[in-house]
């Protein structure tokens, strides 16, 4: 392994299946498409301008959240491929190989570059606007986390038609995963991508934790700030505390690999264990970090759409707390089969049934908010309330789980593929459609089509239970996760089946949506004026979209936790008009978070194929980013000024008497 | 009761076809809900409480749920109702916060005293046997220490004898699981460890390797036949004397990563024997448990056993 080694792998370009050619055109496609329309329409500055350079967080979640629906089709894809394969015993869609690659990148595209980027999309909306911010702490950091997530989830991708896919589960176990019984680039993808998006998360965390904590508007104190916002200061620390985890495990793995280091090999000394213990210490706590926001969104969805302030605000918020204490301390939960002995498993066990207490005082909050309440339906309130008995399900199953003994009989069967299902996608995945219809008409000046939604709700939602309600039942009658087929003999073909369909419905409901927001986009009515929900919280304060500066002047009457709704009820704004406006000090856009991304994405490609002088080169380009950023620290900021603003401000005030 | 509208149907008639489908529609009646032995049978009692237990929650929040929903939907509402603005209820608050605390005690017990149960043998008056099941890239290898024979993706064992598995995998972790005998424990290379399952009577099951271990994975199933005692000591003894013997050479090719079928040996070389873990340092909580009486009971194995080099390192 010498610094100019550029070994081929045995397989550069994949070619080998008809699928696979099928990606190949399609990206090769769509890249020319791009390029030719965006250069024939001259969008190209546009584009450098308005999104690459950009660090306005409103922009930059719309991003994140572009490329997490990009994602969840990718993902969603393998899983339809996956389902399709498993309808019936011994089908021949997929051999063992490729099923092997797409549960591993399914799995691992969900979480990271799906859940993640989408929570991180909707915290980048919503919370510097609900706590009256103008921008987040630290812009230009911002933007480079959406370009390490974006290249991170690039060089995962790509695996798939350059150099060959991981093949060792999302939990990337070893040995398994080592290089004496997996050779090749795959797991050095799993690797790179992972470790390059981690980072940005690491910086999202610490950026979003100091915004929360430093950029309140006057009177918001701790105990008045939205829900969404509680939980984003919460999953903020949690990442603080758990992805440097990721990032040494992913870089020990990587010694391991690249440069033959023993940390995780079965000789030598190497501790394959120690792989399963640090991945979990992280791996928990991650599911946490995309499960809070989520709450959160509910919590400010329930509400609004209930009429009513949240039920037992205090509790919510001790409730996130306490979860996210005890998320550290229940990952032995995850192999609780590894012989760890019973006083472990026993503590283990308590500390993880312990989780559902917080959890379902959440539960029973969120219910009695809507209690007396005066319930209405558009989107973004069905998509919460399928959640609480969908949730619900994945969360006493849970439970179940939790309990060692009876963990021997449902570990890595299909019972734990349902539970898990059930909450992210019950959990997680209604929680980002709600936030997404919800806060849509506040980042555009439109909603998001009601009629084609109701529709696709009910599929995905009917889909979604068709598929994972038998689950729970094959993995009861012991098939296995991760088989790539079943013989007839085992009596699972019926629910396999249901399965299938389910997962059909549930992929055109995924169209639907899509659907709806193409629609939308071309048809849906405008309305500038920035309350379309009867909102509670600051964001409703300003015009549908906000000016780049979000809030012309500080929201001055945050009196409560509900401060827009109450301000309403009284006759009021949010804002004091009879002060002056003042010039308005912003961050100016950069080029460096994409720049030094791109020097990263090379680095990561080079260490992938183990081309030590590129991944070198690569990272020198990272490091000589940032010293080019501190030497033009001193342009890093300009003021608008107040006539700008009055512009603004009378182009809205025209475009909404001309609604009228 | 309010008169309910269409949409309020429509959610009653979800709840209802939810509950149906969780109710189990058709009974599952294999794998871990037919129990065939003590172990798995502590299993699925608990596993059967912990759904009761469960279900007193899902049904309280599913009923609530759609109540409420029923009753204040802004439809079913005078048009000048306005919800009342209440912070919350201390009192409301501690009865949720207690019942779950209730249930979870509630579960806790059992879990821990059958977790501490499941560490010893199912059947602690009768006299074990021991077997060494080894996963390997992708076939299952049985070893009868006390017998002296090997076998190859199937597994025989006595009915009514609780039967010690010393669990161990050549290269990629697995676990070994036979839903119907009891749940899984993983095996792992260089650290072997211990699951105890019976089998009360006679019968077949289907066992398999249950953690992702590479390519041909889902082809680690195997038989699992319990027999009468009588009749699997002729067994035994049909094997010595008809099945070949292993060559080191011949295991050696057995390890190589690929699928094979049903094997049978009168013997096995000693490097086939499983190795006592040569970790300096970590200790392992469910190994060490029974180490000392484990180590005993090896060696008693080992004495049949003429050659066999104990001492690895
Ligand atoms: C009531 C709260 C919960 C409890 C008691 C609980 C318990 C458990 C347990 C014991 C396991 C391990 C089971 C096994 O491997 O055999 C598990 C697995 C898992 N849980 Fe949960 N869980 C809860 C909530 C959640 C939430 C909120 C999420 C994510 C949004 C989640 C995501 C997962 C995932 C992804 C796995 C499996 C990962 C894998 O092996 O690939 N769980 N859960
Ligand atoms: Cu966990």
């Amino acid at each position: 392994m010498g610094l100019f080694n550029f070994k081929m792998p045995e397989h550069f370009i994949i070619m080998n299946n008809p699928l696979i050619i099928g990606a190949w055109i399609s990206i090769i496609l769509v890249s020319v498409g791009i390029v030719f329309f965006v250069t024939k329409y001259k969008k190209w500055g546009y584009l450098w301008r308005e999104w690459f350079t950009t660090v306005d967080h409103k922009k930059i979640g719309v991003m994140y959240i572009l490329a997490a629906l990009l994602m969840l089709f990718r993902g969603g894809f393998d899983a339809i491929l996956m389902r399709t394969q498993l309808a019936l015993p011994d089908l021949k869609v997929l051999d063992a190989q490729h099923y092997n690659e797409i549960f591993t990148t399914h799995g691992t595209v969900m979480i990271l570059f799906m859940a993640m980027p989408f929570i991180i999309g909707l915290m980048n909306v919503a919370v510097p606007l609900q706590i009256g911010a103008r921008d987040v702490a630290f812009p230009v950091l911002n933007a480079a986390s959406f370009w390490l997530f974006f290249v991170g989830a690039m060089i995962f991708n790509i695996s798939f038609v350059v150099g060959g896919s991981p093949d060792a589960g999302w939990t990337n176990y070893v040995p398994l995963a080592g290089s004496d019984l997996t050779p090749g680039v795959g797991i050095n993808y799993y690797l790179w991508g992972l470790q390059i998006a981690g980072i940005g998360t690491l910086a999202t965390g610490v950026n979003f934790f100091v915004t929360i904590l430093k950029m309140r508007a006057p009177g918001m104190t701790l105990l008045r700030m939205p829900m969404f916002t509680w939980s984003t200061l919460i999953t903020s620390i949690i990442i603080i505390f758990a992805f440097p985890v990721l990032t040494v495990t992913l870089a020990m793995l990587t010694f391991d690999r690249l440069f033959g280091a023993h940390f995780f090999t079965i000789d030598a000394g190497g501790m394959p264990m120690m792989w399963a213990n640090l991945f979990w210490i992280w791996g928990h706590p991650e599911v946490y970090i995309v499960i809070l926001p989520a709450f959160g969104i509910f919590s400010d969805v329930i509400s609004t759409f209930a009429r009513k302030r949240l039920f037992g605000y205090n509790a919510m918020v001790i409730s996130m707390v306490a979860i996210s204490g005890l998320s550290f301390i229940v990952w032995v939960h995850h192999f609780f089969t590894m012989g760890n002995g019973p006083w472990i498993n026993s503590v283990f066990s308590i500390t993880t049934m312990a989780i559902a207490i917080p959890t379902g005082v959440k539960v029973f909050n969120w219910l009695f908010t809507m209690y007396k309440g005066r319930i209405e339906t558009p989107a973004p309130m069905l998509w919460s309330l399928a959640f609480i008995p969908n949730f619900l399900i994945g969360g006493v199953t849970g439970v179940m789980l939790a309990s060692a003994p009876a963990d021997y009989q449902y570990h890595n069967s299909y019972f734990l593929v349902s539970h898990f299902h059930y909450v992210l996608i019950g959990g997680t995945v209604f929680g980002c459609l709600a936030g997404m219809y919800y806060w849509w008409p506040k980042i555009f000046d439109f909603k998001i089509n009601e009629r084609i939604s109701k529709w696709a709700f009910w599929l995905f939602v009917v889909g979604f239970n068709l598929c994972f309600v038998p689950m729970y039942l094959v993995g009861l009658q012991g098939m296995p996760r991760r088989v790539y087929t079943y013989g007839e003999h085992m009596g699972w073909t019926t629910w396999n089946f249901v399965e299938t369909i389910g997962a059909y419905l549930m992929g055109v409901g995924f169209m639907l949506i899509v659907w709806a927001i193409i629609y939308s986009i071309l048809h849906e009515k405008r309305d500038r004026s920035g309350d379309p929900w009867n909102g509670r919280t600051l964001e409703w304060a300003i015009s549908s979209p906000p000016p780049h500066y979000n809030f012309s002047r500080m929201p001055s009457r945050v009196t409560s936790a509900d401060p827009f709704w109450d301000a309403k009820k009284r006759g009021e704004t949010m804002f004091d008009e009879n002060e002056p406006l003042k010039p308005i000090h912003m961050p100016n856009n950069d080029g460096m978070p994409i720049v030094l991304s791109g020097f990263m994405f090379i680095a990561g490609f080079g260490f992938v194929f183990e081309w030590l002088l590129i991944g070198f080169i690569g990272l020198l380009g990272v490091i000589g980013s940032m010293i080019w950023r501190s030497f033009k620290d001193y342009d890093a900021d300009h003021y608008v000024q107040v006539d700008e603003i009055e512009r603004d401000q009378a182009e809205l005030k025209a475009a909404l008497e001309g609604r009228s | 009761m309010l008169p309910l509208r269409n949409g309020a149907w429509k959610w009653l008639a979800v709840a209802g076809m939810m509950m149906a489908i969780l109710s189990g529609c058709e009974p599952v009646k294999m794998g871990v809900l037919n129990p065939k032995g003590p172990v798995a049978q502590k299993q699925y009692d608990l596993i059967i409480w912990s759904v009761v237990l469960m279900s007193v929650i899902l049904i309280v929040v599913f009923v609530l749920f759609v109540v409420i929903l029923v009753r204040f939907r802004a439809s079913k509402l005078s048009k000048d109702y306005e919800p009342p603005d209440v912070e919350g209820n201390t009192f409301l608050e501690i009865v949720w916060t207690a019942i779950p605390v209730l249930i979870v005690v509630a579960l806790a017990v059992p879990t821990v005293t059958s977790t501490f149960d499941l560490e010893k043998s199912p059947s602690p008056n009768k006299k074990p046997i021991t077997i060494e099941a080894t996963s390997a890239q992708w076939k299952w290898i049985f070893k009868y220490p006390e017998q002296g024979i090997e076998t190859v993706n199937y597994l025989k064992i006595p009915a009514n004898v609780p039967v010690r598995f010393k669990l161990s995998s050549h290269d990629a972790m697995n676990s070994f699981w036979i839903p119907e005998l009891g749940g899984q424990e993983y095996t792992m290379a260089d650290m072997p460890m211990f699951l105890w399952l019976e089998a009360d009577k006679p019968g077949k099951f289907i066992g398999r390797g249950n953690n992702f271990s590479g390519r041909d994975f889902a082809k680690m199933e195997f038989t699992v036949e319990a027999k009468k005692q009588s009749d699997f000591d002729s067994w035994v003894d049909h094997v010595k004397k008809t099945a070949p013997k292993q060559s080191e050479k011949e295991y050696k090719a057995l390890l190589k990563p690929g699928t094979v079928d049903l094997k049978t040996y009168s013997s096995y070389p000693k490097s086939a024997e499983v190795k006592e873990p040569n970790h300096g340092g970590m200790e392992h909580g469910g190994m060490d448990m029974d180490h000392s009486k484990m180590k005993h009971e090896d060696m008693e194995g080992m004495e049949d056993m003429p050659g066999m080099d104990h001492d690895k390192n």
